[in-house]
């Protein structure tokens, strides 16, 4: 960073700006977490209070323990968005090897095709998606959100990737080449861990809403034995009545998992956000 | 070690010629530079002849094979890139094995190997390092070793030293040369510097649109161009081209008279292109009249540009002289040393 930028009033203005937007972002967590330890009550006559001896109360937890299988759920969420992030990124990285590498007819109009997916949302194609999951008897399993996920997570995967994967430079493919790798080892063994920060970014732009997501589990695999986590939560959702110690203490959980993945990712996406704009 | 055979190649893009029917043969241990402006189909060749790729039409031989369909791993050479294309994961000593290790060979063997080709690099302090923790020059050392401890029928370098700087560039220029010398094997070099084409080649291929110009040694296209293009292109400052016609046994440029070069076999009235290299203008009484537009002292020498009339010459004087900007100056060229080409077909005339 150039010496100018280093004035220390426009440092002071910048941090105040990120650390604000930071404060925001951060209080309806901070809000979930700390409610998540408070007596009903508490909860309601104080919202925003810390947990005190007084005030502090497992019932959320012990609840979400105890009802249903919550581990089973956590398993199932984890099964699913680590399933999902894997082929992402391994059908993502060989399409983008494929399209960024090889000169073939219709490579523009593949790319373009692979890219449309960024602009149209799955869920549009809901029935038709349901619709195949029962003739091919998929309802009800991992599969099918894997799958589900795997569709969605791929045309983000694919443009993010190409463009990383262009700029890997030809003479180092072709070194590879002369030395006796065949394009199997130059992708994995030359071009993969090259393009590793760029895979961290889109694994942690795919991981999120895979794990967050509400509308595929509910709907293509609502049994109780391949329910997620955010499906889980809902339980303790009810029309009339809402147990929000239990809902509070069950998303406290849901974010220990992620919190985790993004943590293995994020140094490697700090990376992959600021390659190319400082050299 | 093995000599090239390149017969009839051809290439296109589409339906775009690149190369057209090129014929070539490289004798065993023959350091080789192809050289021309850029677009002009050079990196093409070498990549053809890498295998990196495909060819349309014709044969290459590496040795006594036919390579055509062969991949590049399988033909026997070696490769140096541009920009050194060093795997930026492996050590130097790694990098430099690798090769070996996809081969096969003993780990032992390729320590042996990779520590000898240090040595003659001077590389050895450096073999544990990774890539990025070397200059430039050391970083395009490591890709020419990567390219020797393979011992192959022939080394492939694709313009190595045109990211170093250019101080770096001569000594680079030399340390391949000797290399050449003392392995003595196959070289094929490309190039758009025309000095680094003169100074490390046995011999030079002069390209351009995809077709061979000339092929000679260094001093023979300086000396003897076939054509036009070479005698602008070999040599800097390039050669004076001055237009004229054939009269009386000398050539007419503008009124002024100048002698055929020895063994001219121009006609009488043919319209003929004049070359002079700038190191052989004299200051004399008769000539080609001008006025001095720029001196250059370069220290060794001095360029001087002179104006004649519509046209501009650049003279070379070896010994210091004191011309100034705006000084009439007479121009005589040694004719034992001129060149004479066709104006029309832009070939040498002798």
């Amino acid at each position: 960073m150039s010496v100018s930028r280093h004035s220390p009033a426009r440092s002071v203005a910048a941090h105040a700006v990120l650390l604000t937007y930071t404060l925001i972002a951060l209080f309806p967590v901070f809000v979930i977490v700390i409610n998540a330890f408070k007596s009903r009550k508490a909860i309601f006559a104080h919202p925003l209070a810390l947990p005190n001896a007084e005030t502090l109360d497992w019932v959320g937890f012990k609840t979400v323990l105890k009802q249903g299988d919550f581990f089973q759920y956590f398993l199932n969420s984890m099964t699913v968005t680590v399933g999902s992030l894997f082929f992402v990124l391994l059908f993502g990285a060989m399409a983008a090897f494929a399209l960024s590498e090889y000169r073939f007819k219709g490579n523009t109009m593949v790319g373009l095709y692979l890219a449309l997916g960024i602009m149209i949302p799955i869920r549009l194609g809901t029935v038709a998606i349901l619709q195949l999951m029962v003739a091919s008897g998929l309802v009800n399993t991992l599969t099918s959100l894997v799958l589900v996920y795997t569709a969605q997570g791929l045309p983000l995967a694919v443009f993010i990737l190409s463009e990383f994967m262009r700029q890997v430079s030809d003479d180092l493919k072709n070194a590879g080449r002369i030395d006796g790798l065949s394009e199997y080892r130059i992708f994995f063994r030359l071009v993969l861990p090259l393009v590793r920060p760029a895979m961290a970014t889109v694994a942690v732009f795919t991981m999120i809403p895979i794990w967050n997501d509400l509308w595929f589990p509910l709907i293509l695999a609502p049994a109780e034995s391949t329910k997620t986590i955010t499906l889980g939560s809902q339980v303790f959702i009810g029309q009339f009545v809402t147990d929000w110690n239990a809902v509070l203490a069950a998303l406290s959980l849901a974010i220990l998992p992620v919190l985790v993945l993004y943590l293995i990712f994020s140094r490697q996406l700090i990376r992959g956000i600021t390659a190319g704009a400082v050299k | 070690m093995a000599e090239v055979t390149i017969r009839d190649l051809r290439k296109s893009y589409g339906g775009v010629q690149v190369i057209s029917g090129l014929n070539l043969d490289i004798k065993d241990g023959e350091f080789v530079v192809l050289v021309g402006p850029s677009g002009c189909g050079k990196s093409t060749l070498l990549r053809m002849l890498a295998g990196l790729e495909e060819i349309t039409g014709g044969d290459i031989n590496i040795g006594a094979a036919r390579v055509n369909n062969l991949p590049p791993s399988e033909r026997d050479i070696a490769m140096v890139f541009q920009n050194y294309a060093l795997y930026p994961h492996k050590t130097v000593a790694a990098n430099m094995g690798f090769a070996l290790k996809m081969r096969g060979m003993e780990p032992s063997a390729i320590r042996t190997k990779v520590e000898r080709a240090g040595e003659i690099l001077g590389l050895t302090p450096y073999l544990d390092r990774f890539p990025r923790a070397l200059s430039g020059g050391q970083r395009q050392r490591v890709a020419m070793g990567r390219a020797i401890v393979r011992d192959p029928k022939v080394f492939l370098f694709d313009e190595p030293l045109s990211n170093l700087d250019a101080k770096l560039r001569v000594q680079m220029r030399a340390e391949i040369k000797e290399l050449h010398q003392r392995l003595k094997t196959t070289t094929v070099y490309v190039t758009h510097d025309q000095i680094e084409a003169m100074t490390m080649a046995d011999k030079i291929v002069v390209l351009q649109g995809g077709r061979i110009e000339q092929v000679g040694a260094p001093l023979e296209l300086y000396d003897r161009p076939a054509n036009v293009f070479v005698a602008t292109f070999i040599g800097s400052p390039s050669m004076n081209l001055i237009d004229g016609v054939v009269k009386g046994g000398m050539v007419d440029v503008d009124g002024a008279r100048l002698a055929l070069p020895p063994g001219s076999t121009a006609s009488e009235g043919q319209q003929v292109v004049y070359g002079v290299r700038p190191e052989t203008f004299s200051a004399a009484a008769e000539g080609l009249a001008g006025t001095i537009a720029v001196v250059e002292p370069t220290g060794s020498e001095t360029h001087v540009i002179v104006r004649l009339g519509a046209r501009e010459v650049t003279a070379v004087f070896r010994d210091r002289v004191s011309f100034r900007p705006g000084d009439g100056v007479t121009l005589a060229p040694d004719a034992s040393k001129a060149h004479l080409f066709d104006k029309a077909t832009g070939q040498r005339i002798s």
